[in-house]
C-alpha cells in the first residue's frame, strides 16, 4: 500500500529524512517509535504530500505521491490533483485540529460534502453512524471546544474516516491527551486497525504498538535503525540506540 | 481621581448649558430639518456601500497577497501601497476631477479589441460613483491588512486539515480559514466602519451632500454656524452609537466555538444590564 525507496528531506540546510526504505502491506498496521525529532512526523506529512520530498520515491497504492511520471522524469501535480489524492489518505494529528467553528456533526460531513460530493443528508447520516462508532453519539451538536481532549481526536479519527480513506496516518494521536482519556482513543485505533484498515501511527504508547502493530520501525536521526515484528524490535532490540530509547520510554 | 473626573465635567455640564453661543433653542430647531435627515441618509448608506465595497476588495486583495504566485501577490501590494500611501481627501478631489484626465472611459480588450463600455467620462463618474469609488478604494486597501492579519492568525493545523481531507487551496480559504478569521477581522472593521461614516464628511470639499454639506448649506444662509455644527455631530454620534451595538451582536455570532475568547464591549454590557444579566457573551 505504501512504498518508500530512498526518500530524503531537507529543511533549508536541515536535513529531517537521510533516505528511507519502508513498505507498508494493505491492511497492515505499522508503528513507528523514537526520539523527537528524529523524523517520524515529517515522514508521515510526506506520505500524503503535506511536504515535499527532495529525492528518492514514495508511493500510495502503486501510485507515486504529488509527481506523474513521464520520460523516466518526475513532475509535479497541480494542487488540484494532489488534493484528490490525499482524500483517499485520512490524517489525525497531535493537536486534533478539529474545526473550532463547527460541530462535531458539522466536522465529519464537511470533507464528504464538498469533496466526494455526497448529499448532505447522506453525509449527515454518515456521520451520525461514524460518531456513534466512537462513542459520541451524544456529542453530535457540540462544539470542538465544549468537547474534552479525548472526544476532540475521536471526532478527528470519525472525520478522516468519513472521506472512506485507504489508508490512515495518525500523528502521536495520544500525546497531547490526559493519561485518563488515552485508553478511548487507542481503543478506536484498536478498532479501525481489527476491521482491516492499512495503518501508519507515530506513537510512544508501547503497549499499543505490541498488540496492535503488525510492523514496529525505529527512527532516529532520519533514518531507519530498526524494523520489524513488533516482539523483536520492542522486546529484543539489536541496536544500542534502539535499547537506550526503549530503556527511557518503558 | 472619580472626584476630580466630577468636578471637570459639570464644569463643561455648566459652560456648555449656560454659554449662549451653543444656541439651543437652534440646535432643537434644525435637530430634524427635512434637508438634515435627507444628508444623514445620504452618509448612512453612502457608508454601507463604501464598506461593502472596500470589504469585497479587501478579502480579495488579502487572499491575493498571500498567494504564492508572486505576479498575484505584488499586485495586491501595489494597490495597498498606494491607497494607503495618499491622503483620502486627494483621492476624494481625484476622482471628481477624473474628466479633465479621461474624457472618454472605455473598458474591453485592450490594444484595439471590442469594448464593454465606452462613455464621456463625465457621465460615467458622477459625482455618487466618485465618492463610492474614492471611499471603497481607499477602504479596501485598509481592510486588506485587516483581512491578511486574521488570515496569519489562524492555526496552520487548520490548513494542514483541511488539506489532509482533499479540499483544494480556495475551499480550505472559504470554508475554514476565513470563518475563523472573521473572529479577528470583525473588531477592527467596525472601528473601519465608524471611521468611514465620519470620512463621508470629506465629500463636503466636492459638494456631495451628505450630513456635513447639508449642514454648511444652511448655516451659509443663517450664519448659525456653531449650532448647525452641534446638530451635525448629534446625529454622527446617534448613528456611530448604533454601530457600537450593532458590532456587539456580530462579534457575538462569531465568537461560536471560542467562548473563553469572547470579551464584553461596552455597549454589549448594558445591554444586558438592559435584560437584567451579568457579563456578556461568557
Amino acid at each position: 500500500m505504501v512504498k518508500a525507496e530512498g526518500v530524503h528531506k531537507r529543511f533549508g540546510r536541515l536535513e529531517v529524512l537521510k533516505g528511507i526504505d519502508l513498505e507498508v502491506g494493505r491492511g497492515e498496521v505499522m508503528c513507528m517509535l523514537g526520539p523527537s525529532g528524529s523524523g517520524k512526523s515529517t515522514f508521515l506529512r510526506c506520505i500524503n504530500h503535506l511536504e515535499k520530498i527532495n529525492a528518492g520515491r514514495l508511493s500510495v497504492d502503486g501510485e507515486l505521491v504529488g509527481y506523474r511520471e513521464s520520460g523516466g522524469k518526475l513532475h509535479e501535480l497541480h494542487e488540484n490533483v494532489v488534493a484528490r489524492k490525499r482524500a483517499e489518505i485520512g490524517m489525525v494529528f497531535q493537536s486534533f485540529n478539529l474545526f473550532p467553528h463547527m460541530t462535531a456533526l458539522e466536522n465529519v460531513s464537511l470533507a464528504p460534502v464538498r469533496v466526494l460530493k455526497v448529499s448532505r443528508s447522506e453525509a449527515r447520516r454518515r456521520a451520525e453512524d461514524l460518531l456513534a462508532n466512537v462513542g459520541l453519539s451524544d456529542k453530535l451538536d457540540t462544539y470542538p471546544v465544549a468537547l474534552s481532549g479525548g472526544q476532540q481526536q475521536r471526532v478527528a479519527i470519525a472525520r478522516a474516516l468519513a472521506m472512506q480513506p485507504k489508508l490512515m496516518l495518525f500523528d502521536e494521536p495520544t500525546s497531547a491527551l490526559d493519561p485518563e482519556l488515552v485508553g478511548d482513543v487507542l481503543d478506536a485505533m484498536r478498532q479501525l486497525a481489527h476491521d482491516g484498515m492499512t495503518m501508519i501511527v507515530v506513537t510512544h504508547e508501547i503497549g499499543f504498538a505490541r498488540e496492535v502493530g503488525d510492523t514496529a520501525v525505529f527512527m532516529d536521526d532520519g533514518v531507519v535503525v530498526e524494523s520489524g515484528k513488533p516482539r523483536d524490535v520492542l522486546d529484543n532490540p539489536q541496536h544500542q540506540r534502539t535499547k537506550e530509547f526503549l530503556w527511557k520510554v518503558l | 481621581m472619580a472626584a476630580i473626573v466630577l468636578v471637570i465635567a459639570a464644569s463643561i455640564i455648566r459652560a456648555v448649558i449656560i454659554d449662549k453661543g451653543f444656541e439651543w433653542h437652534v440646535v432643537g430647531h434644525y435637530l430634524f430639518d427635512p434637508r438634515i435627515l435627507r444628508g444623514a441618509w445620504t452618509t448612512i448608506y453612502l457608508t454601507f456601500l463604501a464598506m461593502v465595497i472596500g470589504i469585497a476588495l479587501g478579502v480579495i486583495a488579502a487572499v491575493m497577497r498571500l498567494s504564492p504566485n508572486p505576479i498575484v501577490s505584488s499586485a495586491s501590494w501595489l494597490y495597498i501601497w498606494f491607497f494607503r500611501g495618499t491622503p483620502l481627501l486627494v483621492q476624494v478631489l481625484f476622482w471628481y476631477n477624473i474628466a479633465s484626465l479621461f474624457n472618454v472611459i472605455s473598458l474591453g480588450v485592450p490594444f484595439g479589441g471590442p469594448a464593454l463600455i465606452h462613455e464621456s467620462a463625465n457621465s460615467l463618474i458622477t459625482p455618487f460613483v466618485a465618492a463610492l469609488l474614492a471611499l471603497g478604494l481607499n477602504e479596501g486597501a485598509y481592510m486588506a491588512e485587516i483581512v491578511r492579519a486574521g488570515i496569519i492568525s489562524v492555526d496552520e493545523g487548520q490548513v494542514q486539515a483541511s488539506q489532509s481531507l482533499g479540499m483544494s487551496r480556495l475551499q480550505t480559504m472559504r470554508l475554514i480559514v476565513l470563518p475563523q478569521a472573521l473572529r479577528v477581522i470583525i473588531p477592527p472593521t467596525g472601528n473601519e466602519t465608524i471611521s468611514m461614516l465620519k470620512n463621508t464628511s470629506l465629500l463636503y470639499v466636492a459638494a456631495f451632500t451628505e450630513l456635513l454639506y447639508s449642514v454648511t448649506q444652511i448655516y451659509n444662509v443663517n450664519f448659525q454656524t456653531i449650532p448647525l455644527l452641534i446638530v451635525a455631530s448629534i446625529w454622527y454620534l446617534a448613528m456611530t452609537s448604533v454601530l457600537y451595538v450593532g458590532q456587539y451582536f456580530i462579534e457575538r455570532r462569531y465568537g461560536r466555538g471560542f467562548s473563553r475568547a469572547q470579551r464584553a464591549t461596552m455597549a454589549g454590557r448594558w445591554l444586558s444590564l438592559g435584560r437584567g444579566g451579568g457579563g456578556a457573551g461568557a
